[in-house]
This record gives structure tokens, C-alpha cells and sequence, in this order.
């Protein structure tokens, strides 16, 4: 089954009666969806997700997506798409499932014995799941920037140069020097750390070690980066630059962000997705999510309501 | 969409901030309430003395004015409001702007009345001026009341209502010209009346505006330059 069908077809495997808002929703009463102004009765998010979970070029495609920490519920059935070239926040309350729906995408999840995840995660139309992927090379694929920085303790060209050498892109020293400058040149770093390539990762400040480990991110060349909460141990300096960072990368990267930030979330995200307690409430335009979102509790979220 | 919601952050200052600031316009609206009755008053009494006292109070007007603006933009640059919350500080932030100008209008309206009563005139040719200004106190009584309960369906009302004004103005206008044609030493006068409705005529369109504002507080829909067909069927009014 291509991608795209199986966007379009976006089986229902829930016993429970449960609307995918998609293409194929026509049967959908047209009147019910044509009342943008009233705003959404009061759910307690247990029904269907809010707005649009479709990208139009989805790299990454999820669908009936439910993970369980052993019996414990942490997402219940997700249905999302992340777009090429697009960058969308994922907010919510902490314990909400967001980081563990980054995590499934490049299966991270893995690592912990009792996590169990069903549905289909698709990349490019290639399930993500299955027996044949090569996590490691998937995991290039799908890149990770966490919220506390990891550079290697190694040398600066070391830490960028270490992707690219395990998997093989550079066959001579010409060639790694120009994808380590190159990945440099594109976190911004170059400028600042040409002059001290041997100086360890460690020893850089925290915005320079985070923009380090977007630089080796890049440089097995991704399709997606993820990335949990890259800006909250950094100054508000040091965030500007990863933010228009963010920027700069979402023209070659599908970008999916997880922050606390609601202006972090509302600067540099095009779509926004809502995440609470395991539900995913609400995907839409981040312009829309935040001026005038579809679900209560969203608008409670976004705002600084008791939820 | 509830007027309580405004008290429901996790902030309770911000809690108190909101509330205060739908006061201060509520404040500022009723002083601009006040302002237009006695404009209008001066004017269909000949009361001159009532005229110049409403036009030289305007500045209180316009000091509230600032003193909201600033509380609005201290809001956003502190608390970096969304969704509902910022709809209101952007609502409040317009709607004084219209407050403004209406008293502006009845500061006009004063100084007209004050001139109109120098000549001594017989009130009585100012029933249709009377009439109409009772009509956009009530659009603004109204638009003010559905700004304070987030009513958009009462704010819808007022819109339409605007159109009956226009009406209204144009009648009084015609009747002007038709006193200035038949006898040219009115002309002065009549002048005078036709500067007043024009006045009234104008607060009908800055109530109008306010009601827009509440529809977009309370529905997310800017529905300014919308015709009103368009605009009931979206808000799904009959």
C-alpha cells in the first residue's frame, strides 16, 4: 500500500465508533463541519482529534498509533502526518504523551522493555517497524536533538565527523572535512569554532554544545529531526539562534519540535499539535491554535487555564 | 464563550489584570454614555451652558483612553496573551479607539448645541435630531452591554441596526435642505442640525464597530467589510 493510500484509507481498527478527520470524511454531515465560529462542545478529549491531521507532503505518517508503559495507557490512537519542510510543535502538559510519540518515530521506544506500540509509522510509505529496518540507519534518517546537549567528549570535528564516518559518506579526509564544515556552516558554528576544531565538545557553552549536536544531527543528512525541548536549559540569546536555526533547517528538514514554550511554539512552528493525557485534541495551523483554537482544551492550554 | 472565563488562569494576578481591564472600558464607556446624553440633551433643550460643559470634558475621555492603551500593550508585552485572551486585549485595544472618537462626536455635538442655542431657536425643530439620538444611545448602550457579556448575538443586532440609522440621517438631512431651500436665512442653522446628525450618525457607526469587535472577541471572525448575510449564516443566526 503506498503512502498516500494509506492516508486515505486510514484504517479504523477501533471497535469504538472514532473519527479520523481526513480526506475521507466526507460522510461527515457537511453542515456539522461548516460552523468555524461555534466553538467545540466541552469533551473531556475523548473524542476525535480537532482540525486537520494530514500534511500535504507527509514524510512522516502516522496512524492508530497507541503505545502502553505495561498497563499503563501513554498515547491512545494518534493519528498524525509531519510534512516535508514544515516544522510542527508538539505542546501539552508534562505526562501528556508527547515525548513518547517523538520517540516512537525513530524508535527510541526500543529501549524500554515495557513499552508496547501498535499501529503504522511510515516513512516515506516504508514502515518504520519493521523486522528489516536498520534502527541505526533509521536513525539517521530521523535525527534527535534532546533537551540537555550530549556532545561527544570527544574534539569538536570529532563529534560532527563521527555520523558521517559510521555510516560511510566520506570516502577521504577532503571529503569529511567538507561535510564537518558544512554541517558547521549550517548550525551557525563555523564562524565561531573554526579556530578551535580540537578543543573538546564539553568545554563549548551550552548554546554552542546545543547547536554542536544539531550540527552532527545534520550531517548524516536526515529527512526528519526531532527535536524535545531543545531550547529550556539554554539563555534566551542562545535560543533565538537555535530558533533561527529551526528556521533556516525546515526549508531541507521535516522538523517536529516538542516545547513548554507557547511563544517558542507559536514562533517557529506552522502547525501546531495538541497532546492531553495520551490524546492527541487538536493539529492545526499554529496561527489558528493560538488566536482561535477549536477545542476548550486547547484554548485552556494555550491560555494558562485550569485545565 | 463565558465572561467567567477570564477568571480562570492558572495566574490569579492575570486573573485580576483582565478583570480590571474590562472595567476600565466599561468605565470609560459608561463617561462616554454620559457625555452623549448631555450633548444631546444641550442640543434638543437649546441648553448652551449644557453644550460647553460636555465639550470641555472631553479630555477626561481621552485621558482614559491612554491610560487603557498603556494597560493593553504592559498585558502584552508581559503576559504574551492568546486565543480568547488576546482577542480581548486586541478587542479592547479597538474599541477604545471608537470610545475616543464618539466622544469626540459629542464634544462636536456640544459645541454645535451651545452655537445653535445663540440663536434662539424654537427646540422643536430638533424631534428628529432627538429621535435619532436616542436611537445611537442605544446601539451604544447596546454595544457596550454585549462587549460586557460576550454576547455576539446581541452584538449582531447592533450591527444591523447601523443600517436604520443611515436611514434615519439621510431623512433628516433631506428635510434640511428643503428648510434651507425655502427660506436661505436658516441655512446657518440648519447647517448647524445637519453637523449634528452627521455627528450622531457617525457614533451609530462607532457602536457598529465596537459589536464587530465583540464578534471577533467571542468567535475568532473579523466580519468588518462582510456583508450581513454572509456574516448570520456563519454565525449560524437566522
Amino acid at each position: 500500500m503506498s503512502n498516500e493510500a494509506a492516508i486515505m484509507e486510514a484504517p479504523e481498527l477501533q471497535s469504538e465508533p472514532r473519527r479520523i478527520e481526513d480526506a475521507t470524511a466526507v460522510q461527515e454531515p457537511a453542515a456539522k463541519r461548516d460552523e468555524p465560529m461555534m466553538m467545540d462542545e466541552e469533551q473531556e478529549g475523548k473524542g476525535h482529534t480537532v482540525g486537520d491531521i494530514t500534511a500535504a507532503d507527509p514524510v512522516i505518517s502516522v496512524r492508530n498509533c497507541n503505545v502502553h508503559y505495561d498497563d499503563t495507557c501513554a498515547l491512545k490512537n494518534i493519528n498524525l502526518d509531519i510534512g516535508r519542510g514544515e516544522v510542527i510543535a508538539l505542546i501539552g502538559p508534562s505526562g501528556c504523551g508527547k515525548s513518547t510519540f517523538l520517540r516512537c518515530l525513530n524508535r527510541m521506544n526500543d529501549t524500554i522493555d515495557s513499552a508496547r506500540i501498535t499501529g503504522t509509522f511510515n516513512l516515506y510509505g516504508e514502515d518504520i517497524y519493521a523486522a528489516e529496518t536498520d534502527v541505526v540507519l533509521l536513525r539517521a534518517r530521523v535525527g534527535m536533538v534532546f533537551q540537555k546537549p550530549n556532545p561527544f567528549p570527544k574534539s569538536i570535528y570529532e563529534n560532527v565527523a563521527y555520523g558521517p564516518r559510521i555510516h560511510g559518506l566520506a570516502t577521504s579526509r577532503a571529503e569529511m572535512d567538507d561535510i564537518v564544515y558544512g554541517s558547521l556552516e549550517r548550525a551557525g558554528l563555523l564562524d565561531e569554532l573554526k579556530s578551535r576544531m580540537d578543543d573538546r565538545g564539553t568545554s563549548l557553552s551550552g548554546g554552542q554544545q546545543q547547536r554542536l549536536c544539531i550540527a552532527r544531527t545534520i550531517a548524516v543528512n536526515p529527512e526528519v529531526i526531532l527535536m524535545d525541548e531543545p531550547c529550556s536549559s539554554l539563555d534566551p540569546i542562545a535560543t533565538a539562534k537555535i530558533e533561527d536555526l529551526i528556521d533556516e533547517l525546515s526549508r531541507n528538514y521535516a522538523i517536529a519540535i516538542i516545547t513548554h514554550s507557547m511563544h517558542q511554539a507559536a514562533r517557529v512552528s506552522r502547525r501546531t499539535a495538541y497532546f492531553h493525557l495520551g490524546r492527541l485534541i487538536e493539529v492545526d495551523a499554529t496561527d489558528k491554535i493560538f488566536t482561535n483554537p477549536g477545542h476548550r482544551l486547547t484554548e485552556d492550554y494555550v491560555t494558562g487555564r485550569f485545565g | 464563550m463565558e465572561a467567567e472565563q477570564f477568571g480562570q488562569h492558572i495566574s490569579r494576578s492575570f486573573n485580576a489584570e483582565l478583570e480590571n481591564l474590562r472595567n476600565e472600558v466599561l468605565r470609560m464607556g459608561g463617561m462616554v454614555e454620559n457625555h452623549l446624553d448631555m450633548a444631546i440633551e444641550a442640543i434638543v433643550a437649546g441648553d448652551s451652558e449644557l453644550g460647553l460643559t460636555v465639550a470641555g470634558q472631553d479630555h477626561k475621555i481621552n485621558q482614559m483612553e491612554v491610560a487603557i492603551d498603556e494597560e493593553c500593550n504592559r498585558i502584552l508585552a508581559t503576559r504574551g496573551p492568546t486565543a480568547t485572551d488576546l482577542r480581548l486585549i486586541v478587542a479592547v485595544i479597538k474599541a477604545i479607539t471608537d470610545l475616543e472618537r464618539v466622544g469626540d462626536e459629542a464634544q462636536k455635538i456640544g459645541y454645535l448645541a451651545s452655537h445653535l442655542a445663540s440663536n434662539q431657536e424654537p427646540s422643536g425643530h430638533y424631534r428628529e435630531l432627538s429621535e435619532l439620538g436616542e436611537h445611537v444611545k442605544k446601539m451604544l448602550h447596546d454595544a457596550l452591554d454585549a462587549f460586557l457579556r460576550l454576547d455576539a448575538k446581541d452584538a449582531l443586532l447592533v450591527v444591523e441596526e447601523d443600517k436604520l440609522v443611515d436611514d434615519e440621517y439621510d431623512m433628516i438631512l433631506r428635510q434640511c435642505i428643503s428648510m434651507m431651500m425655502e427660506d436661505s436665512r436658516t441655512i446657518r442653522r440648519f447647517m448647524d442640525v445637519s453637523w449634528a446628525a452627521r455627528a450622531l450618525e457617525r457614533i451609530g457607526d462607532h457602536a457598529k464597530n465596537i459589536s464587530e469587535y465583540v464578534i471577533y472577541m467571542v468567535h475568532g471572525k473579523d466580519i468588518r467589510h462582510l456583508e450581513l448575510d454572509q456574516v448570520r449564516q456563519e454565525m449560524g443566526v437566522e
